[in-house]
Parts: C-alpha cells; structure tokens; sequence
C-alpha cells in the first residue's frame, strides 16, 4: 500500500494497478496534463497523479480513478484520516486501547499517526474489465 | 482484345431483396478532351497547344487483375468507369442502388502547379455534375479537391459544397503529410460548414513513397501497402484532435479494407491509456471517435476462407455501424456477385450494411 502526501492531505492506494497488478506505487507522480483543445496543454493538479511503471496508465492519487476511463478503471483506494497520537482502533477511530487486528503504517508527522481505513475501501474497477478481481486488503 | 477481357471475371449483380446505398462506384474521366467544356479559355488553349493532358497519373493500371472487371470497358475503349450508361446498367440497375456514390480519382495531387491542380480538379466536379449528378437522379458524388494546399482546396469545397449532389469530399489516403495534422484543417473546416463527409481513398501521387520503408519496387507492394497508409491516417486524424476540434465532422475510408481494424484498434487504445498525456485534448480512446465519428466501405473484404471467422472479425469490430456496402465498380474485388456481401450476418446487420449505415452518415 501506498500513502501520499499530497500538499497536507494524505490518501492511499493499493500497491496494485488495476490492469496488470503491477507495483503501482512504485511509478512516478506528476501533474494532470489537460488539454481544453487540441495542441494547448496545461499542467495541472502537480503531485496528484501516479504513473502505473509498466503501462503509464495514471491516476488520481486522491481517488484512485484512472484519468483515462475514471469511472470504470480504479486503482483501490483508502480513506486516511490523521489522528491524534497514541491508539486507533479497528473503525480508525481514536481509542484508549491498539487495536491489534489493525494494521497501521505510521508517519511522522509532528505528534499524529495516518491511520488507513482499510474497512471502508473505495470500489476498485467496475465488473466486465479484464482480469482477475483484485483481493480485499481487508483481510 | 484487351487484357482484361481476358483475365477478369464478368461484371455482375445481385438483389439483396432491398434497395441498396453503394458507397463507391469509381469513376474515371474518359480523357482530357471530356474536361474541355468544363475548362476555361485559357486551359483549353493551353492543353490544345502543350503538351499538358490533365492529371493522367493513375492508381489503377490497366491489366492489373485488381483494376477492373471484364466488361467495364466501354464499346468504344472508353476506361471502365467512364460511361453513365453502363454505371446505370451495371451498377444501378445490376445491385438495385437506391443511391450510388461516385468517387472519381483524379491525380490532381500529382500536379505539382497548384493553381494548374485547382483548375483542373474544379473541371472535374463540374463535368461530375453535368456528366453524371444532374442526368442520373440516384447519383451522389465526392469532391475532387487538391489538398497540397489547404486553403484551395477549401474554396473549391466552397464552391460546390452546396450543391445537393455533393456528399463528400476524396483525399486520395497518400498524403504530403498526415492529413490529421494542422495545416490540411481548412478542408476540415469547410467540409463541416457544409455538413459533408471527409473521405480518405484508395491511392495518391503526392510524391512520397506509399511505405516508410521507401520505395518499393512493384505494383503489388503499392497494392499492398494502403492499408498502412490508412492505419496511419486514422491514428494521426485521432491523436492531432480533428475529432475533437470539428465535432460534427464524419470521415469515410474508402477502399480502404477494414479488417484490419479490430488488432489495430486494440493496439492504439491500449498504448494512448499509457501515452495519453502527449494528446490531452483526446477525451477517449481512438476507438471511440472511429467508432462515433467514421465509417468504412466494405469492399475490399479481405475474407477468410472460413465464413465463421469473418464473423469474428465483426463481432470485434464492436459496432453494427461501421460498415457500408460498396461494389466497387469497376474495380475487380470479388469473383461472384454473391461474395460481395459477408456470410452469416444477422438480418439487422444486413440491413445497416446493405443501406442504413450510409443513409444516416451522407444525409441521404
């Protein structure tokens, strides 16, 4: 899995790509390039893209959508939350006591952890792509 | 005797049981003197006294087993293709055409005067209009443009685009440059103003090779090598935006052979998900605008021996919509009559081959 830190805000992705099972996290991350029309191109939305390092396929970093089909190809993805020091429990909410059976992927950043709230998974590609479903990182 | 009497199969006909739209019936101009009514003083003077005969670069060459029929020559010698008479008889009479569309290619594009091009090529639109369009009520025809430079070519569209008989505009699919790119988007232009089809054709003599590998050597590897050369336009007409900068704008390729298009289709889609920021202005894959926006004649059809494989090869196509049937005419793309339509097709798909497909893409 993969947490990024785009401008404060942190969000994860599944170190899957949706096509091939590729490393996805382990591409580069760029902008989005728009183009409103043809031969203009605008380089927006910088950090917010990750680039599949097999086939380049791109996607929003915040999302998990694919930019070239958004609706039907995801890569999965987590919701984050920054909590406060110390504990989470399994509904990544803060509690007095760890949680065990929750895996949690600590950053530094200044007294807080990122807890993935890997319970609550973003739909990952719609039925009808090719391929095998990814596994539920739930387990 | 001449060769082709020998060699090729007799011209024939069928009824499909429905009136049928044929999206290529190639016409030739007899010979230069045909054109004189339709040129100027000064051209006529000219050609009188030159040794200047019109555009008399062909991608057809007589005797080859691919150019023509038997029994498409006229009585007189006239070239196959050159006598409404017998495209009345033995097109539209032979098929049952409800509407026929005439394609003329004209090497206007291998007169490298372009003024002497633009000339030339507005002779033959308008011998196609008093030759065939206004004496024959089922006839429609292509535009004959030189594309060396845009801006004339768009004037003659222009000029004629809004005569009802016109539906299209003939890019021969040889190309000084790919026709997607910026420069040729006057004719792009024009043609969408007059709500026309853009049709890329068999053929051309701009002058480049019809291979990036150069030269070849014979007729066969000519022959051959279109269906590259169309490859390349569409791809380029995709990734340069022309889909997207003239949204109503609808292009045909015409002899162009389309079996090539399922694997070709897949290996464009697939390398634009990866190279898609190079084209951001694309809003979907290739195969989306080719399948909104393009259509393709049927013949030359390219079938598999086996009528079960075609059938694959049109279930991948991933549209009933791409297709429109063409005889050809004159031209020698199948043996019997009965060989010019696919086998195994669902009535629906019949019927959007056979007329339905063209009468919504030409307006007819």
């Amino acid at each position: 899995m993969g947490v990024f830190n785009v401008n404060g805000s942190y969000y994860a992705l599944l170190n899957r790509c949706p096509h091939r099972n590729a490393p996805l996290c382990k591409g580069p991350i760029t902008g989005l390039v728009q183009g409103p029309e043809p031969y203009k191109i605008e380089l927006t939305r910088e950090g917010e893209v990750l680039h599949c390092p097999w086939h380049g396929w791109e996607f929003d970093i915040t999302n998990g959508q694919s930019v070239f089909n958004p609706h039907r190809v995801r890569a999965k993805s987590y919701d984050v939350s920054v909590e406060p020091a110390g504990t989470a429990n399994a509904t990544g909410e803060a509690a007095d006591e760890p949680d065990p059976s929750i895996e949690t992927f600590p950053v530094t950043v200044e007294q807080e952890i990122v807890v993935l709230h890997i319970g609550r998974s973003k739909p990952n590609r719609l039925p009808a792509a090719s391929g095998a479903a990814p596994a539920s990182a739930k387990e | 005797m001449t060769m082709d009497t020998i060699t090729a199969p007799e011209v024939g006909g069928l009824d499909f049981g429905q009136p049928v739209i044929d999206a290529d019936i190639s016409v030739s101009v007899p010979k230069t003197e045909a054109l004189l009514p339709y040129l100027d003083a000064h051209w006529r003077e000219y050609i009188a006294t030159s040794a200047f005969r019109g555009a008399i670069d062909g991608s057809y060459p007589k005797g080859a087993p691919t150019s023509a029929l038997s029994g498409t020559t006229g009585p007189d010698g006239s070239p196959p293709g050159s006598s409404l008479a017998m495209v009345q008889k033995q097109v539209l009479d032979a098929w049952n055409v409800e509407v026929g569309i005439l394609n003329c290619y004209y090497a206007v594009d291998g007169l490298h005067n372009p003024d002497t091009a633009a000339t030339m090529a507005a002779a033959v639109n308008d011998w196609l209009t008093g030759e065939w369009l206004e004496k024959e009520s089922r006839l429609r025809a292509s535009i004959v443009v030189d594309p060396k430079i845009p801006a004339m070519a768009a004037k003659e569209i222009e000029r004629v685009g809004g005569h009802p008989g016109f539906v299209q505009v003939y890019l021969p699919v040889q190309s000084e440059a790919p026709y997607g790119s910026r420069r040729y988007w006057p004719i792009f232009e024009a043609a969408q103003k007059h709500d026309l089809v853009v049709s890329l054709q068999f053929g051309g003599s701009p002058g480049n090779p019809p291979t990036g590998a150069g030269w070849p050597s014979y007729y066969l590897e000519d022959y051959a090598a279109q269906a590259q050369i169309f490859q390349t336009q569409l791809l380029n007409l995709c990734v340069e935006g022309v889909f997207d900068q003239f949204p109503k704008l609808r292009i045909a390729f015409v002899e162009s052979g389309w079996t090539w298009l399922p694997s070709y289709l897949w290996r464009i889609d697939k390398d634009w998900k990866g190279l898609r920021r190079e084209v951001p202005w694309n809003k979907m894959v290739p195969s989306e605008y080719v399948r909104e926006r393009m259509k393709f004649s049927l013949q030359p059809l390219d079938a598999p021996p086996d009528p079960r494989h075609m059938q694959m090869l049109i279930d991948e196509l991933g549209s009933d919509d791409l297709l429109m049937f063409a005889t050809d005419y004159p031209h020698w793309q199948f043996d019997t009559p009965a060989e010019a339509m696919p086998a195994g097709l669902s009535e629906t798909q019949r019927r959007k081959i056979l007329s339905e497909n063209a009468r919504g893409f030409y307006r007819l």
